[in-house]
């Protein structure tokens, strides 16, 4: 056998086709084969018959094509040596290589599809939020089972233990590896948003450890956010919407930390640092999402977004217009953290009092007790009141609760300045 | 990654299974070591001679003592071990679940710390 380590050339070739590849060849195997675990199988067997071949053979011309067609051959020669030990497998095989698929059935749009598939299987209602996570990574970015555990702080077994629970549920609830209908597409699409924005959230303001952000993570997301927006057959306006929150938010990402690894908060954060690619991207994707005449949450927290964004200065922000997008949005996606969002947004336009009666009166519903950013938000409206006492114990309630290390050094250093005059405020 | 899989079973139950399914076995774990060995996923597999083989040494103030039988009494004993490469846990176990012996033992699988990058990243 000529080891692909005597063609440096060709291994590296290899190493890039199976960043790039293995996924989409994955996702169309998982399709042909019927089952996630002799997929991944013949994945592994595609790449290892590429290594032994290509040096020999040359590259094949649709390298694509060449795996997804050897990988599915291998898996029925698998199956046949297995079924001497197991008769079921032989009968399996047999059916496998009567369905040998057409070549024409692995043109490009198939293959888009397929990916659709393997997003909206991993993300299926019927498998719970942290296995939906899970499955995304590995199965849809090529993850490693502990990069997702080292990502979320997780140990390894208990990662793949969801992996595995959820392939078992897949296989024995028979969940359809199919795009959803056009009908039911707005209410599978939704747990497929929430994974994307999940996993952005983790590497972007990642609840606990001692990073600002994750870039990895973020970047993930991103991919899978354009992924979506590309692979639908209808721009979905809350893809859209989604895509451009993550583009925005991200547009700050080197300015929301400083070298020291400690945050910046949005008013003195340096506006020249924001990325104005992204944010021009965000904004066309923006004006695509509104004029579908369909605005969801996304796509209000994008325009949110995007309004400060468009602010040149701090001082500058519409704090108006701001408030009014936190009031659709709270109808349209009511929960006590945008009620939380709003309150600061109103006591930037009508002043701090304002501001605290609303936290006030999330808190005094047993709402947000435990969230470190609540009493973070409320110890600042005090200080801005000068109720300097209040502001104290405020900020010592949301360091007793946050495990994230950058934020606890923020809050700190809001303990330490309370003495001393400061101005004015914004959200993290 | 590398994982090493070692495999657990009841020695009293595998003694008295009748020779033709012991035949069995080993004819399908022969067959599975050749398709990972095959896929590039085996590095090295070996069965263990029967628990009653074991030796256990000691080294204490510089003394070593040789004792018979194993250090803890189980119920399942050391049978044997896959050491393979997988490219994540989710993988090693999907090797583990295909190995013959996890039918009628269990497979306990172990990441291998690869102590030459640990030692350099210090």
């Amino acid at each position: 056998m000529t080891h692909p380590a005597h063609h440096p050339e060709l291994r590296e070739r290899l190493e890039g086709l199976y960043r790039l590849e293995s996924r989409r060849v994955l996702a169309t195997l998982i399709r042909l084969l019927g089952d996630f675990d002799l997929a991944e199988e013949a994945l592994q067997d595609a790449f290892a018959a590429a290594i032994e071949q290509w040096p020999r053979d040359g590259v094949p011309a649709n390298p694509r094509a060449w795996l997804v067609s050897t990988g599915r051959f291998k898996a029925i020669d698998r199956l046949r040596r297995r079924a001497r030990f197991d008769a079921m497998l032989g009968q399996l095989a047999a059916r496998l290589d009567d369905q040998a698929p057409d070549p024409a059935e692995l043109d490009e749009e198939l293959l888009a599809d397929d990916r659709l598939r393997l997003i909206f299987t991993c993300c299926h209602p019927a498998l719970p939020p942290d296995a939906q996570v899970a499955m995304t990574l590995r199965e849809v970015c090529g993850l490693t089972t502990e990069e997702i555990a080292r990502a979320f702080l997780t140990a390894p077994p208990t990662v793949a233990q969801r992996i595995v629970r959820a392939k078992a549920r897949i296989r024995d609830a028979r969940i359809p590896y199919e795009v959803p209908s056009p009908a039911e597409l707005p209410d599978r699409l939704e747990p497929v948003l929430r994974v994307v924005y999940l996993i952005f959230t983790e590497g972007y303001a990642p609840a606990a450890g001692d990073a600002v952000v994750r870039a990895d993570l973020a970047d993930e997301a991103i991919r899978l956010g354009r992924l979506l927006v590309d692979l639908l057959p209808e721009p979905e306006p809350e893809a859209l919407g989604l895509l451009a929150l993550l583009l925005l938010q991200n547009a700050r990402r080197a300015a929301r930390a400083t070298a020291e690894g400690d945050l910046v908060l949005l008013p003195d954060q340096d506006r020249d640092r924001w990325d104005r690619d992204q944010i021009a991207e965000a904004a066309e994707l923006l004006r695509r999402a509104g004029s579908s005449g369909r605005v969801g949450p996304y796509t209000l927290q994008a325009a949110i977004a995007a309004a400060h964004a468009e602010a040149p200065t701090a001082e500058a922000t519409d704090w108006d217009r701001i408030v009014r997008l936190y009031d659709r949005l709270a109808r349209a996606d009511p929960s006590p953290v945008v009620e939380l969002n709003q309150a600061v947004a109103v006591a930037m336009r009508d002043g701090p009092a304002a501001g605290l009666a609303r936290i006030d009166a999330i808190l005094a519903r047993g709402q947000l007790g435990t969230y470190p950013l609540a009493h973070a938000a409320r110890a600042d409206l005090l200080r801005r009141l000068g109720r300097t006492g209040d502001a104290r114990a405020a900020y010592q309630r949301a360091l007793a609760l946050t495990g994230h290390e950058p934020q606890r050094r923020f809050l700190q250093r809001r303990l330490r300045d309370l003495d001393r005059p400061v101005g004015g405020d914004g959200q993290p | 990654m590398k994982y090493l899989c070692l495999v657990y079973a009841d020695e009293a139950k595998l003694n008295a299974m009748p020779q033709d399914q012991v035949d069995a076995l080993i004819d399908e774990t022969m067959a599975t070591n050749e398709e990972l060995a095959a896929s590039g996923h085996l590095l090295l597999t070996e069965a263990l001679e029967q628990v009653a083989s074991t030796t256990t040494v000691r080294v204490r103030d510089g003394r070593l003592s040789a004792t018979d039988g194993p250090f803890a009494e189980t119920n399942e004993q050391l049978g044997g071990f896959w050491l393979i490469e997988a490219r994540d846990l989710n993988e090693a176990i999907r090797i583990a679940g295909r190995l013959p012996s996890a039918r009628v033992g269990t497979v306990e699988v172990r990441p291998v710390i690869n102590l030459l990058r640990e030692h350099s990243a210090r």
